[in-house]
């Protein structure tokens, strides 16, 4: 049996070695000031301070890259948690063909390759007539991430006792009142998790946004880093940058991770 | 009059259907002001459809429901003087119990000062005072239940409904939350309408009973009434132990079934009439002397039941009966056995044979249940509306569907001593009768074949519905 | 509680607006040449260009052998983490998700780098290489959900009926965990074949994939062979999409957090 164990053991931390050796390479390189990768010119921080201070090439141009990311990220998650969330009530209560068509439509952008979601959005707004940048951006967003709220919120409507909403209204509360203090509460688990998915995916998405966002040098982090490599080599503050946008997500998702796992310990 | 005699809420020919399935079917009642009414029936019979209607959710599609004189069908339950206890509790999840229970009292906007006084107050009353800042999800079945009662009540509801509130709890649980219920109706006056399907509670916990089946009300009378002198075979079954048999009424207060005579304390039946004879085990007595001695019969099982023995026993004339008796007999004994007039319960028979509204399609066929049917058409012509009869004992169910005309689902099972009488809803909807004595469990998928000579055609009578 | 119902109405014109809309656009663009008259020029155009067919058939080929890479890696992985005897540890199970939150350019990008200071040229090897390392956690991670929900008592009763560790392998497990299998072949397949960054960086260029051409064709205003092309895509999802039947999106979406 220890042998079996063993064998496991090894072939995860294989696995593991693999898939963390490139992300390894570039935070170890993030501490050297050789400009192309590779080279090792001996430990120092400077990258780092250069990220900071802003003493970079295009410096300007990362920063509304990075800022942008950031608001298109929210503005996109926002929307889409309360689009998502008021769908998902409503396709609860629907039945038969509706409910079906429904969830095909809901199933649709979260089965398309982003190039086809990206593509389809271009081609309808060049035919609008509208013209592309944040808007479009924003809108392109929210129409991949909405399918993931309503696929958070909907295990919890189903969980939910079905009486609540009832059991509110018999105790005087009118459908208004029912709704913000008895069924939003109960959804909210659902409306949370669904807001940190739509974030993340809008945060990482570059197809959509490469598609969506014209010509007027709006740039969010993953098109940033895209025209920057093709010009031929990496900025390098961009390895720092990488580096603390790794450990944060690793410390988010450890966190998120072990605070579900006490939960359930506690529930048991 | 005095005010106990008030009636609070009524109900006039009340019918909803979800769908194409008609739930309630013309239900009129009346409860009145501090009673204890309970609807009473099996899953799916409409009680919960009538709670539900009395407390807002949902409109009847005819008829009207009358709260203290005034019609309430367009008010909103927000809106009306009463309160729901929800089957499984719907305590709110995300608020603790002292917020569960101040929920209708901060919607009303009354004083923090006032809610506190009135929670602890209601919190004391179902006993669960010091659990104000407890998680609800971290409480047992009963303590839910308390809660629930307790949020209900604190709005000071002129009725209180309660929908199943004990099924989900185990039986000790169930026992001692039905005796606090009872104190707690003593001791508020209110009315209370309770809706269960377990006929023991009903019995304990009621001053008046509403029996119901198939969306109908079946009889409305205090739990004495509906256990002694149950009106139709339905109730007889559902509510006690009963042996049902069949009947016929000689003359008044003469009657005979398992092919005795007995006499009996019911009169109003023609002479001859074929009834439904209800006998409850416990009122069939055993003797040794020889002149009070009715009727004999073999012991056929003994079973020790705690309180008493339950055994069955096989009639001089080929019957089954079920006896009770706190002294138990041997199997294979002989005994001498006699019933009282008055243990004696004559119910008028619902239906003599299976009736249906159909129309001929053509020489020698006949359309009823959504089927043709081979059977002798003579004297009619093809378009003709008949009304075909068939005897209940010459409905043959078989266990596939190869050679069946229609098929169904055993719904309702009644033992009559020597045949099984069952309900079979045929696929179309609509139940036929069928006497048989082969063993058939509910919910079987029948096939139901009836031969052409077994259907006897005649023209419809005048208003034949 | 029927006017509830109604909720959804907001969304399904949203739904129509930004996702049906926008696929008509590209069978309507993709059915039109430059001046708007109806054509299946594009359309013809394709299937005669033999460099768009050979990059059609190599990201064909391509996203298959990549699709069995990451199954080949990926299962027993998945395997080893939802045994509760082989492994305990979350963390562990976090560290091979973890990537998938990375942005997949910023990874890509170090996965080329690495292989040339490895002195590795790029090519079709570093080419699948790279894909399987990018997609990889997208196949584990359903596998494993689906093996961590699957029912113990399934294993126990083929082993109370006599079967070897082998065949409650293969005779249970192995079938009971397919929905897995089928979410992640789904969130791999279609994806590796409508790259298009990625195999740029991973081969300097030097190999076309289908998501390549369709991204040069739109960036260079040909927006009628784009969107012929991209039609083409869309029957090979509809095609995949049919060919998994009724598993649900559903059963692996609901924890990816």
């Amino acid at each position: 049996m220890n042998a079996k164990k063993v064998i496991a053991k090894a072939y995860l931390w294989l696995v593991l070695i693999v898939l963390y050796a490139p992300i390894a390479f570039i935070v170890i390189f993030s501490f050297t000031e050789a400009k192309s990768l590779g080279n090792w010119t001996g430990f120092s921080t400077q990258l780092y301070a250069n990220l900071f201070t802003g003493s970079m090439q295009n410096a300007t141009g990362l920063q509304s890259a990075v800022i942008n990311t950031l608001l298109i990220a929210l503005a996109a998650s926002i929307v889409a948690t309360v689009l998502g969330t008021v769908a998902a009530i409503g396709i609860f209560h629907l039945h038969g063909r509706k409910k079906q068509t429904m969830t095909f439509l809901n199933n649709i952008p979260m089965i398309n390759p982003d190039i086809i979601t990206g593509v389809s959005l271009f081609l309808l707004f060049v035919f609008l007539g509208i013209s592309q940048g944040y808007l479009t951006v924003i809108l392109a967003h929210i129409t991949f991430c909405t399918p993931y709220v309503v696929l958070n919120v909907m295990p919890k409507l189903r969980q939910m006792n079905p009486n609540i909403y009832e059991a509110a209204l018999d105790l005087g509360a009118t459908p208004a009142q029912a709704l913000r203090k008895v069924l939003v509460p109960a959804l909210r688990p659902g409306m949370i998790s669904g807001f940190i998915l739509s974030f993340t995916m809008s945060l990482d998405d570059f197809a959509v946004t490469f598609f969506t966002r014209g010509t007027i040098g709006l740039d969010t982090l993953s098109t940033y880093i895209y025209a920057d490599a093709r010009k031929g080599g990496l900025t390098p503050e961009l390895k720092p940058l990488m580096s603390i946008i790794f450990l944060i997500i690793l410390v988010v998702l450890l966190v998120i991770n072990i605070r579900q796992s006490k939960q359930q310990n506690d529930n048991l | 009059m005095t005010a106990k005699n008030d009636i609070i809420i009524s109900l006039d020919h009340i019918s909803k259907s979800f769908g194409d399935k008609k739930v309630l079917d013309d239900i009129s009642l009346s409860i009145k002001r501090g009673e204890f009414v309970t609807f009473l029936g099996p899953s799916g019979c409409g009680k919960t459809t009538t709670l539900r209607l009395i407390a807002g959710f949902g409109k009847p599609d005819e008829g009207t429901v009358t709260m203290e004189g005034k019609v309430i069908n367009d008010i909103p339950p927000y809106q009306r003087k009463l309160n729901t206890v929800f089957q499984r509790y719907a305590l709110f999840p995300h608020l603790d119990v002292y917020d569960n229970v101040a929920f209708g009292l901060k919607l009303q906007k009354v004083p923090e000062a006032e809610i506190e006084k009135r929670v602890k107050k209601v919190l004391k009353l179902v006993s669960m005072s010091d659990y104000e800042e407890r998680d609800v999800e971290s409480l047992s079945g009963g303590q839910q239940q308390r809660v629930a009662i307790a949020r209900a009540l604190i709005n000071q509801p002129r009725v209180l409904l309660l929908d199943e509130p004990l099924a989900a709890l185990d039986l000790k649980m169930r026992k001692d939350m039905q005796i606090e219920l009872k104190e707690m109706h003593k001791k508020l006056g209110i009315t209370f309408i309770y809706v269960t399907h377990d006929q023991e509670e009903a019995l304990t916990l009621s001053d008046t009973i509403v029996v119901m089946n198939e969306g109908k009300i079946q009889q409305i009378g205090t739990p004495t009434d509906i256990y002694n002198e149950p009106v139709n075979a339905f109730v007889a079954d559902f509510i006690g132990e009963s042996n049902i048999l069949k009947g016929k009424m000689l003359r008044d207060r003469r009657v005979a079934f398992i092919k005795h005579e007995f006499d009996c304390v019911d009169e109003g039946f023609a002479d001859n009439e074929k009834v439904d004879v209800v006998v409850r085990p416990e009122d069939i007595y055993f003797t040794t002397d020889p002149a009070k001695c009715q009727f004999t019969a073999k012991v056929n099982s003994c079973t020790f039941k705690g309180v008493h023995y339950e055994m069955w026993v096989d009639t001089d004339t080929g019957y089954e009966l079920m006896i009770q008796d706190y002294d138990p007999y041997e199997v294979g004994t002989e005994v001498m056995l006699y019933i009282d007039p008055d243990d004696i319960q004559v119910m008028k028979k619902e239906r003599l044979a299976n009736t249906y509204a159909g129309k001929v399609t053509g020489e020698g066929k006949v359309e009823f249940l959504g089927t043709e049917f081979a059977c002798d058409t003579a004297g009619f012509s093809e378009g003709d509306e008949v009304t075909a009869t068939i005897r209940f004992e010459k409905v043959d169910l078989l266990d596939h569907e190869d050679e069946a005309d229609t098929t169904g689902h055993v719904v309702f099972i009644l033992y009559m001593g020597n045949h099984y009488h069952l309900t079979v809803k045929t696929e179309c909807g609509e139940n036929i009768w069928v006497d048989t004595n082969d063993i058939w469990d509910k919910g079987d998928f029948v096939g139901i074949k009836i031969l052409p000579k077994d259907i006897q055609l005649s023209k419809p009578a005048a208003g034949n519905e | 509680m029927n006017k509830r119902s109604s909720w959804a109405l907001p969304y399904f014109i949203f739904l129509v607006l930004f996702v049906v809309l926008p696929l008509v656009m590209i069978l309507f663009y993709a059915l039109q040449d430059g001046s708007g008259h109806f054509t299946l020029n594009n359309v013809t155009k394709f299937f005669t260009d033999k460099d768009a067919l050979g990059t059609f058939a190599l990201s064909i080929e391509v996203a298959i052998e990549n699709t069995l890479l990451c199954i080949a890696i990926g299962y027993p992985a998945a395997y080893i983490l939802a045994d509760n005897k082989l492994n305990r540890s979350a963390v562990t199970v976090v560290l091979f998700i973890l990537p998938m939150w990375i942005n997949a350019l910023m990874r890509t990008l170090a996965t080329a780098e690495l292989f040339t200071m490895a002195g590795v040229q790029l090519g079709k090897g570093t080419l699948l290489f790279g894909m399987c390392y990018d997609y990889l956690p997208f196949m584990i991670y359903p596998i494993y959900n689906q093996l961590k929900k699957m029912d113990k008592s399934y294993s126990e009763a083929a082993q109370d009926l006599g079967a070897t560790p082998g065949q409650v392998f293969r005779k249970v497990t192995l079938p009971l965990s397919m929905p897995g299998v089928w979410s992640g072949v789904m969130m791999v397949f279609m994806p590796t074949v409508s790259t298009f960054a990625i195999s740029e960086f991973l081969t300097n260029n030097k190999i076309k994939l289908f998501g390549t051409i369709i991204q040069e064709n739109i960036n260079n205003s040909m927006w009628n062979y784009g969107a012929a092309l991209s039609f083409i895509m869309l029957i090979i999802i509809g095609l995949t999409t049919l060919l998994q039947g009724d598993q649900e999106a559903e059963e692996t979406s609901g924890g990816l957090i």
